[in-house]
Order: structure tokens, then C-alpha cells, then sequence
């Protein structure tokens, strides 16, 4: 029998490295075997990632649970693609544009939002990007429902081409990076541990004078922004926006990617949305009719898999 | 002003309100007792109507097909509730929203699988089909009225059975505590699996009386569960009496804004612009009429006191 030794690298860190690693060397494979499409697939998944990690600052380590964060993630897309119509195509207006306009919303959206809790907070954050979803629909000049085409990716004043696919694919993978290393900053100071209290008890953290409804509104409009550029990058990458990037379903499978992975994880929502694409690319080659078996894993995964797989992987740490 | 197209229009917001009420209404009690969110309620619209617009191919009876779906919805809503949403109760409301969402995943293509992806049409009989004269110069279609007069008439039933029958009673008493109702020797699973059930034959019978409108179409909950959800927050979560006057004023805003906002904005806006903005801000008007709401009640109108 083998003895348990205590590794020094656990089961989970192995796995994050591992993918990051992954992700990092994949564009050179990819090309060495002319598989493009895994490129494609990976850059999906980063995006998703982004979006997912973004939803889980709020919902995982401040108890929000949005249903809604799809919204932000058009509202990012059509930043780049509405400039990109008018012909603007600098990256340098249409990243911040995309991730000021997703904070703003945010922030507007949210001073209502926060005002309630449990579910009337679901609820009031899904109606709010419906409302956004309508708004988009109802709008002729940018294509109404059959969405807007973008010809031209940003454009970074030539220092980086994001017409070729492994430019644009690193810098979705900084992207990610950079979003992983900004929430883990913020969790771990003193603001996130004000975010994290107001989770476990929000009546505790008022007592000891925490304003925590501005405490959660800052927290709110970082998410908000941080899915902004997720979407912003996202278009990029389909060239394609259309409402149906903030349908409702959007948003709860980004809530599925997070539990899913392990909300309140920093890693989590990453593995969430890396299993999510594999399970949807899986699953939808074997059948056209995919979400039978779908569905029920869902269901299957919220009654038995508690702390998702992030949850599982440090079960069998060490 | 038209007063005829008013009227006319009034109506149909009343037909959409009272459709409202019918799926508000189950949804707003297994809230309300339960505490419980089924985004899965839409899907239960769904499956009434595909149950409806089957049987009525087949028999040829429009009315044949009412009668047999509402009992076999009935028994989804059992097996939905006896084999997952059992399960949940004692979770929390992320666990529900994504349960729930896999169901509706499911039931969607499983319905596609076996109904195909094509909507299916249901042919009203002739006695429904025609339109019926309410005033001089007013017609209205006979099945909308006939919608009508069935929702209002669920509704006051459900108001009696709520507040004067035993059933009613012990709903009441679980929605205000359901520890202290089991406590006292009720059996509070099997009530809640009846109210479940019975929660998704009134979502059934909302989604079968659209069918021969709209078609029965895959997915055709989805939309209408949101618009619900509106519904039983502005009502307040577990307040049929909520339900019921919210279900009506959403029908009724919903109804009007697209009809008569564009002309209304062209008083302020020039006419391009309010052409322009009209359909945008009349699909997002029940959105701000909640968010309102919301803003300054944050329990809805008629939340039941005690929770």
C-alpha cells in the first residue's frame, strides 16, 4: 500500500498551475498540429473565466448572487462594437469605454439593487438586465435582435495585432491573469474582508460602524466593470454581438460556471468555466439534443457536489 | 384618442393579466410557503400546453385536450417535486436558482426531442373561434374573453379555497410558519408536494389556454417566467392577493405601453425620436415599474406580514 505522503504540492495547486500552464503553451501546439479550433475553444474559455471570476468576487466572497451579470458582458461587447460601427477601432478608447459603461451601470443599477436582499435581490438584478436585454433588441441602428458584426478588432496603435489569433489569445490570457491577481488583492485586504463579513453577517459588520452598503456597492461596480472587459474581449473574439450575449440564460450559466467550480474560490470559476465548454463541446458532439443530459448533471451537481470542483480537489489535498 | 382601440386594448391587457395570475399564482405560494424559487414553473407552462395541443391533435377536440393535460401536468408536477425540488427545500436560494435552471434545460430539450423543433398549432373550435359584439362598434375574439372569465374565475376560487377552507387554512399557517404547522401534527411534505402540484396544473392550464394563440411552441415559458417573476415581486413573495392585483397591473402597463406609448411620446418627442425610442421603453416599462417598486418597498406591495 502506498503510504500518504504529504506532497508539497497539493492536488489543487497542481491542477491551477497545471492549466494555467496549460493555457499558456497552447497557441505554439495548436499551431504545430493545425488545430485551430482548441485555440478557439480556449479563447471562449478564457472570457467566460473572466466573467466568471468577476461574478464571483460578488457572489462568492460577498454573498451576492446575481442573476444578471450577463448584462455586463454585453454591455462590454457593444462598447467595442458600437465605436468599432462609427468607425473607431482604438482598443485604448473601446477597453475602457467598455469597462467605464459596465462600472456605470453598475453602479446605477446596484444603488437599487442593494437596497434589497435574498431573493427580491435575484430577482431585481436579473429584471435590470432585461431591461438592458430589451433596450439592446429594441435599438434598429445597431442591429436590433440580429446583433452587430464587428469587421475590425481593436486596434493598440500597432503595438499589438489582434488579428492574429495568438495576439489576441495572449492577451485575453493576461487579461485573466491580471483579473485573478486584482480579486486576489482585493479578498485579501482589508476592503474584501468588510465584502466577506458583510456575507456572513451584515448586521455584525454595520454594528462595528461598517457603511457596508457602500462597502458592497464599490464591490458591485469592480464586478460590473471587470465583466465589462470580459465582454469587451469576447466580442473581440466572436466578432459578432448580438442581445443574446445578455439573455437571461447567459447569466445563469455564468452562475453555474461558479458554483460549479467553487464559489468563494479564487481559482474556482476558472476550472468552472473550463469544465462548463468541455461538458457543452462533449456532450453537443454526441447529440443535437445535449441539454437532456445537461440539465440533469446541473441538477445532480447542485444536490451532491457541494463546494464544486475546487471543493473537491482540496478534499483530496495531500 | 380611439376609445374603441382602448377598450379593446384594456381587454387584452385584462387577458394578459389574468394569464399572469395563473402562473403567479402557484409560483407565489410555493414561494410563499416553501420559500422556494422554481424557475423551472415556466417550463410546467410548457409542458401543459404540448400535453394540450397532443391530445387535441389526436382526438380532434380542443376541450378533450384541456381536460386530459391538466391532470398529467398535475403529475409532472409531482415527479418534478417528488424527485428534485424535495430535495432543495432546505437549501439555499443559489441551490434553487440552478436546480431549477437545469430543469428548464432539461424540459426544454427534452420537449424538443420528442415534439420535434417545430411549434405545434391547436385549432379552436368553432364556437370559440369567432368574435362576439360587447358594444356597438366593439368586437372582441370569443377565446380571449373565454380567457378572461376562466382566470377570473380561478381566482376567486383560489381566494375561497385560501381563505375559508381547511387547506387554505393550513397553506396560510405554512406560509407563516411552517416549523410550528409541523410541530402541531400536520404532515408539511405532503402539503407542499399537493400545493407544488397543484401550483404546476394552474401554470398548465395558463399555458395550454395561450397555446391556440401563440402555439406551443419549445421555450415558450422562458419569457413569460420572467415577466412572471415581476409579477409575484412587485406583489409581494407569497401574497396571492398580490399576486392577483400585480398580475393585473403588469398585463395591463405591459399592454398599453405597447400600444399607446409612441403615440404618447410624439406630445414631447418629435416623431422620429419617439418612433425610436417608443418600443424600446415600453418593453422595458414593467422593468422600471418593478425597479420602483422595488426602490421604495423593498418587500413589494402586499408582502405577508410576520416573514
Amino acid at each position: 500500500m502506498t503510504m500518504s505522503l504529504r506532497s508539497p504540492v497539493s492536488l489543487r495547486s497542481a491542477v491551477t498551475l497545471g492549466g494555467l500552464a496549460a493555457f499558456a503553451i497552447l497557441p505554439p501546439l495548436a499551431e504545430l498540429f493545425d488545430q485551430p479550433y482548441y485555440l478557439d475553444i480556449a479563447m471562449r474559455m478564457m472570457c467566460l473565466a473572466i466573467a466568471a471570476v468577476s461574478l464571483n468576487l460578488i457572489l462568492g466572497f460577498g454573498g451576492m448572487v446575481s442573476f444578471g451579470h450577463a448584462a455586463f458582458i454585453g454591455i462590454g461587447a457593444y462598447a467595442v462594437g458600437i465605436p468599432a460601427y462609427y468607425g473607431e477601432y482604438s482598443g485604448f478608447i473601446q477597453i475602457p469605454l467598455a469597462m467605464g459603461a459596465a462600472g456605470l451601470f453598475a453602479l446605477i443599477t446596484g444603488a437599487v439593487c442593494l437596497r434589497t436582499r435574498g431573493v427580491y435581490f435575484i430577482m431585481i438584478t436579473l429584471a435590470f438586465a432585461q431591461m438592458a436585454f430589451f433596450a439592446l433588441v429594441s435599438i434598429e441602428e445597431y442591429g436590433g435582435d440580429d446583433g452587430l458584426i464587428i469587421e475590425t478588432r481593436s486596434e493598440f496603435a500597432g503595438l499589438i495585432d489582434l488579428e492574429q489569433p495568438a495576439s489576441l489569445y495572449y492577451l485575453i490570457l493576461v487579461a485573466l491573469i491580471g483579473s485573478l491577481y486584482l480579486v486576489r488583492r482585493i479578498v485579501a485586504s482589508r476592503f474584501g474582508r468588510v465584502i466577506r463579513c458583510t456575507k456572513s453577517n451584515d448586521e455584525r459588520a454595520q454594528a462595528i460602524g461598517f457603511d457596508t452598503y457602500r462597502y458592497r456597492l464599490i464591490c458591485y461596480v469592480i464586478s460590473g466593470a471587470l465583466c465589462g472587459l470580459a465582454g469587451a474581449l469576447l466580442g473581440n473574439f466572436t466578432g459578432f454581438i448580438s442581445p443574446d450575449m445578455m439573455d437571461w440564460t447567459r447569466s445563469g450559466e455564468l452562475i453555474f460556471m461558479v458554483v460549479l467550480g467553487g464559489a468563494g474560490s479564487l481559482f474556482g470559476p476558472v476550472l468552472g468555466a473550463a469544465t462548463f465548454l468541455i461538458l457543452e463541446e462533449v456532450l453537443s458532439s454526441w447529440t443535437l439534443h445535449w441539454q437532456v443530459i445537461f440539465g440533469p448533471l446541473l441538477i445532480l451537481m447542485v444536490l451532491y457536489g457541494r463546494g464544486g470542483i475546487d471543493g473537491f480537489l482540496r478534499s483530496r489535498h495531500a | 384618442m380611439d376609445w374603441t382601440l382602448l377598450v379593446i386594448q384594456m381587454l387584452n391587457g385584462l387577458q394578459l393579466g389574468v394569464l399572469l395570475f395563473l402562473l403567479a399564482a402557484g409560483l407565489t405560494l410555493v414561494f410563499g410557503i416553501m420559500d422556494f424559487i422554481n424557475l423551472a414553473h415556466g417550463s410546467l407552462y410548457m409542458v401543459g400546453a404540448y400535453f394540450c395541443a397532443t391530445i387535441a391533435d389526436i382526438s380532434g377536440s380542443f376541450l378533450l385536450g384541456v381536460l386530459a393535460a391538466l391532470p398529467l401536468t398535475f403529475a409532472v408536477g409531482l415527479a418534478v417535486e417528488l424527485l428534485v425540488v424535495r430535495k432543495l427545500y432546505a437549501r439555499d436560494h443559489l441551490d434553487h436558482v440552478l436546480a431549477t435552471f437545469g430543469l428548464i434545460l432539461f424540459f426544454d430539450a427534452a420537449t424538443q426531442l420528442i415534439w420535434g423543433p417545430e411549434g405545434i398549432s391547436i385549432a379552436l373550435p368553432a364556437f370559440l373561434d369567432g368574435r362576439v359584439s360587447l358594444a356597438p362598434g366593439i368586437e372582441f375574439p370569443t377565446y380571449r374573453l373565454v380567457i378572461i372569465m376562466v382566470g377570473l374565475t380561478v381566482a376567486a376560487s383560489l381566494a375561497y379555497v385560501v381563505s375559508a377552507t381547511r387547506i387554505g387554512a393550513l397553506i396560510r399557517a405554512g406560509a407563516a410558519n411552517r416549523r410550528m404547522l409541523g410541530a402541531l401534527g400536520v404532515d408539511v411534505n405532503r402539503l407542499f408536494t399537493v400545493v407544488f402540484a397543484a401550483g404546476a396544473t394552474l401554470a398548465g392550464l395558463a399555458g395550454l389556454m395561450m397555446a391556440p394563440i401563440t402555439e406551443a411552441y419549445v421555450g415558450m415559458g422562458n419569457s413569460i417566467l420572467i415577466v412572471t417573476l415581476v409579477v409575484i415581486i412587485i406583489g409581494g413573495i407569497g401574497s396571492v392577493r398580490g399576486a392577483f392585483i400585480a398580475a393585473l397591473l403588469v398585463g395591463m402597463i405591459d399592454t398599453m405601453g405597447r400600444a399607446f406609448l409612441d403615440s404618447a411620446m410624439k406630445l414631447v418627442l418629435s416623431a422620429q425620436n419617439a418612433e425610436t425610442a417608443a418600443p424600446a421603453l415600453s418593453a422595458m416599462l414593467i422593468y422600471i415599474l418593478m425597479a420602483v417598486i422595488l426602490a421604495v418597498r423593498p418587500q413589494g406591495l402586499f408582502a405577508p406580514k410576520g416573514r
